[in-house]
C-alpha cells in the first residue's frame, strides 16, 4: 500500500514537473484539446439544455405524460348534452380515484378596459390543470382548491394583460369588470409570463366559475350553453404504466354513460408518447464533429509526445538507472499526458460552462419560447473531462511504450 | 561482505546479420563492503558493458553474477530495478544533470523511487545532502548556472542521497579539469568512506585509477587484476 501510494505521488510529482518545465510546449500542443473538450461539452450541454426545454414546453402545450385527451359526440354531428357528459365525468373520474382531471374550455369573455371592452381569450380549466401543464407563474399563484368556492371569479392573467392594466399589486387584490356595466367582477389571483410573441391579452379562468358568470350574463333561469357554444375538452393526467387500461376503461364508463348515440373518444396526447428527441440528429452531428476535433488534438498531442520521449532519452535513461521501474517510467509519461490534458479538459468545460450560461446564447437557443432555462447539465461537465482524460490516457500510451524501451546505458551514453 | 560476486562471466551480442560478438570474456570479480577499485581500458575494451553488469542493468550471457550473495538472474527485472536504486549510486562522466531541474530537484529524483520516510522527507534528505558536498548555497539553481567542478558535486550528491552500498563511477572526472578531477574525486572518497560503500571507478586515467586500493585492467573484454599480473610478473 505504501509502495503504491509513493509510486502514484512520485508519477504524478515528476509529471507535474515535466509539464512545469516545459509549459509553452505543453500549453500550445494543448490548445487543440482545450477547445475540442469545450465544443464537445458545449453540444452536449446545449442539447441537454434544449431538450429539457422541448420537453418542458411540450408538457405545457400538450400535457405531462401520460395526458389523456377525452372527446364525445353525437353520430349526428351534434353536441352531447354537457350536463349528462359532466355528471358521467366527475363519477368516472372519482371511480378511477384520478387526481388530476380537468376540463378546458376555450372562450371569449368581454372585459371592462379604459379603451373599452375587450374581448379577452379565456382558457377555462379546473384547478389541477395547472400542475397537468406545468402552468408558470410569475405573480401571485394558481388557483387554490378555496378559489373555487368564491363567488366572485379568480383570473390569472398573461404578463401582456398585466402590463395593459399598469402591473397592479396582487396583494391589493386588483379586480376586473367582466361583461360589461351589468356583468362581474373577477378578481386577478396570478400572472403567467406570455411568449415573446404574443401581444394579446388573455387569461385562466376556473371552468364552474365560467359557467356560472354565463349564467348570470344570460339572467337567472334562463337556459343558457354554460360554455358560449366552445366545445368542453376533458383531460387526464394518468400513471405512464397504466394509461392503456385507463383509457378503455374511462372510454367504456363514459360511453355507457351518454347513450348509443355518442361516441367517446380517449387519446393520449402528450409529445412523451413519441419518445422522439428533435434535437438527437443535430446533437449527433455536432458531437460527432466535436469527437473528431478531439481525436485530431490527440494526434497533434501524439505526436509531440513522441518526439519529445525521444529528445528525453538521457532523462529516461537517468532514472532508469536510479532505480525507476519500466512501470514507474511508463506511468509517469502517461501521467504527464493525462495531467496535461485533464487540465486543458477542465479549462475546456469552463470556456463551454461560460458559452452555455452567456445571455446571448440563451437568446439564440430560446429564440424567446424558452423563458426558464434549466442549470448547466452536470453530465456534460464530467463528460468534458472524462473525454480529456480518456484523451490523454490514449495520447499517452504510445510515447509510454517508447519510454520503457529506452536501453539505460545507451540512453545515458546519448 | 560481498557486495558483487562475479565468476567466469561472458557477455555475448548479435550484431545483425554478423556473427555473435563477445565483449566480455571470462570475467572474475568480487567487491567487498568498502573496497576500492579501480577499472582502465581503452574504448571498445568493454567497460560500458561491465558496469551495465555491475549496476544490474543488464545480465551475464553465462557465468555467474551475484548482489548481496543472491544471483541476478533470479530477480524479477522491477525487483533489480528496486535494488539498483536501493543499493547502487552512479555517477557519470557528462554528470547527467537533469537539464531545468534545480540542483535540489536533481538530487530530489531518486529520492521520488524511494519509500516511507526517504519519500515524505526527500526534500530535506536532498538539501542536507548538497550541505554536505558544499552546495548548501546552491539549492536553487539550475545545472547550465553551475561550474563543472558544480555540477560533478551535484551528481555525486545525487548518487549518495539513497545511502548505496555500491558507487559505481564512470570516468568521473573525464569532463573536468586536473585539480577540479582530483578534489572531485577526495569528496568521493571521502563520502564513500564515511558511508561504508564500496567504490568501483571505471576511468583510462591512471592518475584516478592509482587512487584506488585494488586496480583492474579491461582488454578485449578480459579483466586482469593489476597487481596480480605484477606479482605473476
Amino acid at each position: 500500500m505504501s509502495r503504491l501510494l509513493t509510486g502514484l505521488v512520485g508519477a504524478v510529482l515528476e509529471a507535474w514537473q515535466e509539464l512545469r518545465i516545459h509549459r509553452t510546449r505543453v500549453l500550445l500542443s494543448l490548445i487543440g484539446v482545450a477547445v475540442a473538450v469545450c465544443s464537445l461539452t458545449t453540444v452536449v450541454a446545449l442539447g441537454g439544455i434544449l431538450q429539457q426545454s422541448t420537453a418542458e414546453l411540450s408538457e405545457r402545450q400538450s400535457g405531462r405524460p401520460a395526458t389523456l385527451y377525452v372527446s364525445a359526440y353525437s353520430q349526428d354531428g351534434g353536441q352531447v348534452d354537457a350536463e349528462t357528459l359532466q355528471t358521467a365525468w366527475v363519477e368516472t373520474v372519482s371511480r378511477y380515484g384520478i387526481d388530476y382531471a380537468s376540463r378546458v374550455v376555450n372562450a371569449s369573455v368581454p372585459v371592462d378596459s379604459p379603451n373599452g371592452v375587450l374581448s379577452v381569450g379565456t382558457q377555462a380549466v379546473d384547478q389541477p390543470y395547472g400542475e397537468m401543464h406545468r402552468v408558470r407563474i410569475s405573480e401571485g399563484a394558481w388557483f387554490t382548491a378555496a378559489d373555487a368556492e368564491q363567488l366572485a371569479p379568480r383570473v390569472i392573467v398573461n404578463s401582456v394583460f398585466w402590463d395593459s392594466l399598469g402591473q397592479p399589486a396582487l396583494d391589493a387584490h386588483p379586480l376586473l369588470s367582466l361583461g360589461g356595466d351589468d356583468g362581474t367582477t373577477a378578481v386577478i389571483v396570478g400572472v403567467y409570463p406570455s411568449a415573446d410573441w404574443e401581444t394579446e391579452p388573455a387569461m385562466f379562468m376556473l371552468a364552474d366559475q365560467l359557467a356560472a358568470f354565463q349564467q348570470a350574463d344570460a339572467g337567472a333561469g334562463a337556459a343558457v350553453d354554460p360554455f358560449a357554444g366552445s366545445s368542453t375538452q376533458y383531460e387526464l393526467w394518468v400513471p405512464v404504466g397504466d394509461w392503456e387500461a385507463l383509457a378503455a376503461a374511462v372510454k367504456r364508463d363514459l360511453a355507457a354513460a351518454v347513450g348509443d348515440g355518442a361516441t367517446v373518444d380517449v387519446q393520449r396526447q402528450d409529445a412523451a408518447q413519441y419518445g422522439d428527441d428533435p434535437f438527437l440528429v443535430t446533437q449527433m452531428i455536432v458531437g460527432g464533429i466535436a469527437l473528431l476535433v478531439l481525436l485530431l488534438g490527440a494526434l497533434g498531442l501524439v505526436n509531440i509526445a513522441l518526439v519529445t520521449v525521444k529528445q528525453r532519452v538521457r532523462e529516461i535513461g537517468i532514472r532508469r538507472s536510479f532505480g525507476a521501474t519500466a512501470g514507474r517510467v511508463f506511468f509517469a509519461v502517461m501521467m504527464e499526458s493525462v495531467v496535461a490534458t485533464v487540465a486543458a479538459g477542465a479549462a475546456g468545460v469552463a470556456a463551454a460552462i461560460l458559452i452555455v450560461q452567456s445571455p446571448m446564447v440563451h437568446d439564440l437557443v430560446g429564440q424567446g419560447l424558452v423563458t426558464d432555462f434549466p442549470p448547466f447539465p452536470v453530465d456534460a461537465a464530467v463528460l468534458g473531462l472524462v473525454a480529456a482524460s480518456a484523451v490523454g490516457a490514449l495520447a499517452g500510451i504510445l510515447p509510454a511504450l517508447v519510454a520503457v524501451r529506452v536501453k539505460v546505458i545507451d540512453a545515458i551514453r546519448y | 561482505m560481498t557486495l558483487l560476486h562475479l565468476a567466469s562471466v561472458t557477455r555475448t551480442v548479435l550484431p545483425p546479420d554478423q556473427p555473435a560478438l563477445t565483449i566480455l570474456n571470462g570475467v572474475d570479480l568480487d567487491v567487498e563492503e568498502d573496497d576500492r577499485i579501480s577499472v582502465v581500458g581503452r574504448s571498445g575494451s568493454g567497460k560500458s558493458t561491465l558496469l551495465n553488469l555491475l549496476g544490474l542493468l543488464d545480465t551475464p550471457t553465462s557465468g555467474v553474477l551475484e548482489f548481496a550473495g543472491r544471483p541476478v538472474k533470479q530477480y524479477a527485472s522491477r525487483e533489480r530495478d528496486r535494488v539498483r536504486g536501493r543499493e547502487i549510486g552512479f555517477v557519470f562522466q557528462q554528470f547527467n544533470l537533469l537539464p531545468g531541474r534545480t540542483a535540489l530537484e536533481n538530487v530530489i529524483m531518486p529520492l521520488l523511487y524511494a519509500e516511507g520516510r526517504q519519500f515524505w522527507r526527500r526534500r530535506a534528505i536532498a538539501a542536507e545532502m548538497l550541505e554536505e558536498v558544499g552546495l548548501g548555497h546552491r539549492l536553487e539553481s539550475l545545472p547550465d548556472r553551475l561550474s563543472g567542478g558544480e555540477q560533478q558535486r551535484v551528481a555525486i550528491a545525487r548518487s549518495l542521497v539513497r545511502g548505496p552500498r555500491l558507487i559505481l563511477a564512470d570516468e568521473p572526472t573525464g569532463a573536468l579539469d586536473l585539480d577540479t578531477g582530483q578534489s572531485v574525486m577526495e569528496l568521493i572518497d571521502e563520502v564513500a568512506t564515511r558511508t561504508r560503500a564500496a567504490l568501483v571507478v571505471i576511468t583510462h586515467d591512471p592518475a584516478i585509477a592509482e587512487r584506488s586500493r585494488d586496480h583492474y585492467r579491461l582488454d578485449h573484454g578480459v579483466l586482469t587484476r593489476v597487481g596480480a599480473e605484477v606479482g605473476a610478473a
